[in-house]
This record gives structure tokens, sequence and C-alpha cells, in this order.
């Protein structure tokens, strides 16, 4: 290892200790080979297009054809502002469920709560795959089990399909996503919450400052970081998200694109499908604009968030 | 907790809300695997009981084993599950060990550099990941899946590992360099018994999103031999989208062995969550 080669040199006393860059070296490489340089390897194929059977440098090019070109920047855009959405609606239900349910968890002398935190968490270790097929079954107007169960409570008018119409669908499949997902705010949130001091929470209750009034007031600012935390997972999670969509809508993303996300869209540019032919500079363009958008979120959570959060840690 | 929280209907009101949840989270589990067991007339008639003597039927369960290659993408997930599963913990816990025992120059910036991959999702460079295994002619093998999975798993890993490795006592460590163990004896004999419990915490983390991924089969490894539990079944549900008892029972076929690895493992899993080995 090079640092290791001019730590040695500056204390040139010291033996080279070939043991560090032992236990670093097959970690080190293998990560740098497949993730490291492909991510890069795919930021530098953006900037090249192919022409005549040669890779061409065009600069931002694939960008001007990806935001301006009709056949690609209707597409682009849509999947953009559905992947919003798709973000949206985790932020608006995920997160606030998951509070409420590591909230009750977190109760003192509850019963069963090592079932319902295990139950709960179910969802999230199954496979997209089985989740949005098994989700599809229940939506189905064929199988009858959503109008059955909504009849149960007199709502069965309510009932369409909602994953065959443009403007539900990707709110159900949104929701879907949240059904699986629920578990891993529940925990983190859970966590934290077990990890406030008991005098605190006894400093509160000293005041009168109890039930609803403690959980805003003392609670709730406590586990702001983890609130934190799990939005910039969300985030990320969210604009990477690719299977749920396939499995249960296919690749185009149907129907009429409604669905169509960031993911399903960099699937369908880099492979083709149907008609169109595939374009892997036009798909590491799309992974690059994906990339921008995550590192964009992740430097906010760094640099804005977490450094204001920092005050109220203990 | 004073007495006014935990008076009678707030602790029913909590029950159920925390029973409705469970339900809901349960209740498309429950669904899948009860209609399996059911014949087409069962299954259609009435979704919502469970198998009777009138309607029991395994014609499913035949028409899967009879089909799909099940058995096989079942092999392949395995294989590439425990091979990414044991080189993340050998070279996670190496690096790991590196970056907490040892001070050289360039630790930190070594640190920063493999967490990067915690945020940054692998998945997009998989362009170039696509390029570089058709280049090294390794597209449609196991080993293309072995190796993308090992990278995506080491950060997480090394984050986690290193604090724990942190922890160990240095008296330890000292006390074996005095008896002449080399570093590598430390590392294999005293330190990795030591942090058993955060290998399991990091294996059970590891497998999860290994075992369910559908993106790199897909795309790395999509030919016959290869296929994965994931895409095997995904396919599956393509080819026989209107027979709903073949579908019904390769999705119960696809649960039952997760659902079974996380009965044992989630005493586990949900200590390492709340232990805030994640942060």
């Amino acid at each position: 290892m090079a640092t290791e080669l001019m730590a040695a040199e500056t204390r040139a006393k010291r033996p080279i200790r070939w043991h560090v860059g032992v236990f670093l070296a097959p970690a080190v490489l293998v990560y740098t080979a497949f993730m490291i340089l492909p991510l890069f390897g795919t930021l530098q194929l953006s900037l090249f297009r192919n022409i005549e059977q040669s890779q061409v440098f065009v600069g931002l090019g694939n960008f001007r054809t990806l935001f301006g070109d009709p056949n690609w920047s209707v597409n682009f855009w849509n999947a953009l502002r559905n992947n919003v959405w798709f973000f949206i609606i985790h932020m608006l239900v995920q997160n606030p469920i998951g509070v409420l349910l590591a909230a009750l968890l977190s109760s003192p002398r509850l019963r069963f709560a090592a079932f319902y935190r295990t139950a709960i968490f179910v969802p999230t270790i199954l496979s997209f795959v089985i989740v949005g097929f098994a989700w599809k079954l229940i939506l189905s107007p064929l199988w009858g089990v959503a109008p059955h169960l909504l009849d149960f409570v007199g709502l069965k008018s309510l009932f369409t399909p909602w994953l065959g119409k443009e403007q539900y669908a990707l709110t159900a499949l949104s929701l879907v996503s949240v059904w699986q997902f629920v578990g891993i705010p529940m925990m983190l949130i859970y966590a934290a919450l077990l990890s406030i001091p008991d005098e605190v929470i006894e400093a509160a209750e000293c005041d009168g400052v109890t039930g609803m009034a403690q959980f805003w007031k003392i609670k709730l600012p406590l586990i702001l970081p983890s609130i934190g935390i799990i939005s910039i997972l969300t985030f990320v999670g969210n604009f990477n998200a690719f299977d749920l969509i396939y499995t249960a809508q296919g690749a185009l993303a149907g129907p009429n694109y409604s669905t169509d996300i960031l993911g399903t869209f960099l699937y369908r540019a880099f492979f083709g499908f149907q008609l169109q032919v595939g374009d892997p500079n036009m798909g590491a363009a799309i992974a690059t604009i994906m990339f921008l958008i995550i590192l964009a979120g992740v430097c906010v959570y760094l640099f804005l968030v977490q450094t204001r959060l920092r005050r109220y840690q203990f | 907790m004073s007495t006014a929280t935990r008076s009678l209907p707030r602790t029913i009101g909590a029950h159920a809300i925390l029973l409705t949840y469970t339900a809901i989270a349960l209740f498309p589990v429950i669904l899948v695997v009860m209609n399996s067991f059911k014949s087409r007339a069962g299954i259609f008639g009435a979704p919502l009981t469970p198998p009777t003597t009138k309607t029991f039927d395994l014609i499913g369960y035949t028409t899967v084993f009879g089909q799909g290659d099940f058995f096989h993408y079942f092999q392949n997930s395995l294989v590439v599950t425990v091979a990414s599963l044991f080189f993340v913990l050998l070279f996670g816990a190496m690096a790991a060990f590196a970056l907490s025992e040892y001070r050289f120059r360039g630790n930190t910036l070594m640190g920063l550099y493999l967490a990067l991959g915690i945020m940054i999702p692998i998945r997009l460079g998989t362009v170039a990941i696509l390029q570089l295994m058709v280049a090294s002619g390794l597209v449609n093998t196991l080993t293309a899946l072995i190796l993308v999975y090992t990278a995506q798993g080491l950060p997480l890993a090394i984050f986690i590992l290193s604090e724990f490795m942190r922890q160990v006592s240095s008296d330890l460590k000292n006390a074996g360099r005095i008896d002449g163990l080399s570093e590598y004896t430390i590392f294999f004999r005293l330190v990795l018994p030591l942090v058993r419990p955060a290998m399991a915490t990091v294996a059970v983390f590891t497998m999860i999103p290994i075992w369910n991924d559908l993106w790199f089969p897909l795309i790395l490894a999509p030919s016959e031999e290869t296929k994965t539990v994931t895409l095997g079944a995904q396919l599956f549900l393509g080819q026989f989208v209107t027979n709903w008892n073949a579908i019904l029972a390769a999705l119960s076929l696809a649960i039952l062995p997760v659902l079974i690895l996380y009965v044992i493992f989630s005493r586990q899993l949900i200590r390492g969550i709340t232990s805030g080995a994640v942060k």
C-alpha cells in the first residue's frame, strides 16, 4: 500500500507493516474493481455516444438529448415526477406509521411486544417478486379479495382495479412499497426510543409532562436524528427503486407509463424494450442523473440536517 | 411512566393499533399460503377461508415441481448467497480490523472511501459492470454475481464490524503479542471469536438483499443455468399468469425458506438493529 510505504519512510526505524496491507487488500480490491471503478466508468460513458461502431466524445450531448429531445425528455420528466411522488408518499405514510408503531411498541411493560415486532417486520424480508405479485393478485378484480374485504366495512363501491388505472396505479404501488418497508423506520425509531435515558423521562414526569405531551415535547426532539437517517435511507432507496415496479407492472411500467420511475426508465434505456433498441450511453446518462440526485440528497443530509440535529444529541 | 400512561384504555388502544397493523402485515402472506393448498374453485369461490377437505388440492405444487426447475434455481441462489456472505464477512472483518487496530497514514481517508458505498447504490454502476463482465467473459456465471454482491456488502460490513472491533480489549491483543503471536493469529484466533455476535448481525443484513435481488441476476446472469430463485420465480410467474394454482404455490415456495430463516434469526436481526449497530 502506498500510504503505508510513505508512513514507513517517515518513521524509518519502524519496519514496513505488511500485515496492514494484507488485511486491507482483498476488501479494497474487490470494492474498487466492482463498485467504485464501474461507478466512475458509468459517469464517463455518459459523455460518449456510439457513432458508426465507435465511441465518440460528445460532452453533455446525451444530457441535452435526455432533457430536450421529445423522444426522451417526455419519458424522463414523467419518470422523475413519478419518482418524486413515490418518495413523497413514503415520507408522508411510511415514516409517520413507523414512528407511531415504534412509540406504541416502546411503551413500558407492553405485552407481546416481541411478537408484534417480529410480525410487522415480516414483509421487509420478503423479496419484491413475492410482494409485487401477491399484491397484484389481491388487488386484481378477477380474484375479488379486495372488493370482498371492502364489503366488510361497507365500502365496496370504492373498489376499482387500482393497478390498472393510470390515475391510481402509482399511488397504489407506493402504498404496497410502504407496506413492505414500514418495518425499517419502526425498528430504527424503536431503537432510538429505547436509548433515551430514564432520567430524562423521569424529570419530565416530575414536571407533569406525560402522555402525548411527553411524546411531542420530550421524545420526538430526541429521536429527530433517527428520523433524519430514516429520511435519507428512504430517499436513496426510492430514487434507486426498480424491482417492485418491474415485477408488478413489467418493464413498460404500465398503464401507459404511469408507474414509470427512474429505475425502470434506466432499465428500458439500457436494454431496450420491444421496438426500442438498447443504448448503453443513454443508460449511463440516466444512471448519472440518478447518481447526482442521490448525491445531492446525501449532501443535504450530511451538511444541513445532521449538523443541525447534533445539538439535540447527548 | 406515570400511572396515567399505563391506564387500561390506553393499553387497549395500543394493542388494538398494533394488532390491526400486524394483521395488515401478515394478511397477504397468510392469504397466499392458505390459497396455495386449494383447488381452483376453492381459490375463487371462497378466497378468505382456510382450505377444507372439499377444497384442499395440491395441483399447484405438482405443476410447479413439474414445470419449473426450481430445485436448480434454489441451488444457484444458495451458492451465490453463501459464497458472497463468506467473502463479505472474511474481507470485511479483515479490513475492519486493519482500520480499527492500526494507526497508519490515510486511515481515516480509507475509512471514508470504504464508507462511500453505504449511501451510493452499486446499481448505478450497472452499465460499466456489464461491460466489465462481458470483457472478462463472466456474463452468465455465478462468479459475476458473487463478485458484485461481495462489493455491495463490504461497505456496511466494514462500518459495523470496525465499530465492534474497537471495543475488543487491547490488553488481550497486547498479551498475545508478548506471547509472540503473529498479527494474523491475533486476528483469527483472538479477535474474530470475540466479534462473532456482530458477524451474525452483518450476515443477516448482507444475506437478505442478496437473496431477494432481481436486478443483477436479470442483467448479469439470466441464462437457464445460472438463474437464481428470485429471477426464476419472476419468469415463472410471468408465464403462468392464468394458472392461479401454480402461481400461488410458487409464491408460497418462495416465501417459506425466507420465513423459516427469519424466524430462526429474527432475534439476532432485531438485536442487531436495536443495539445501534446501524446508526
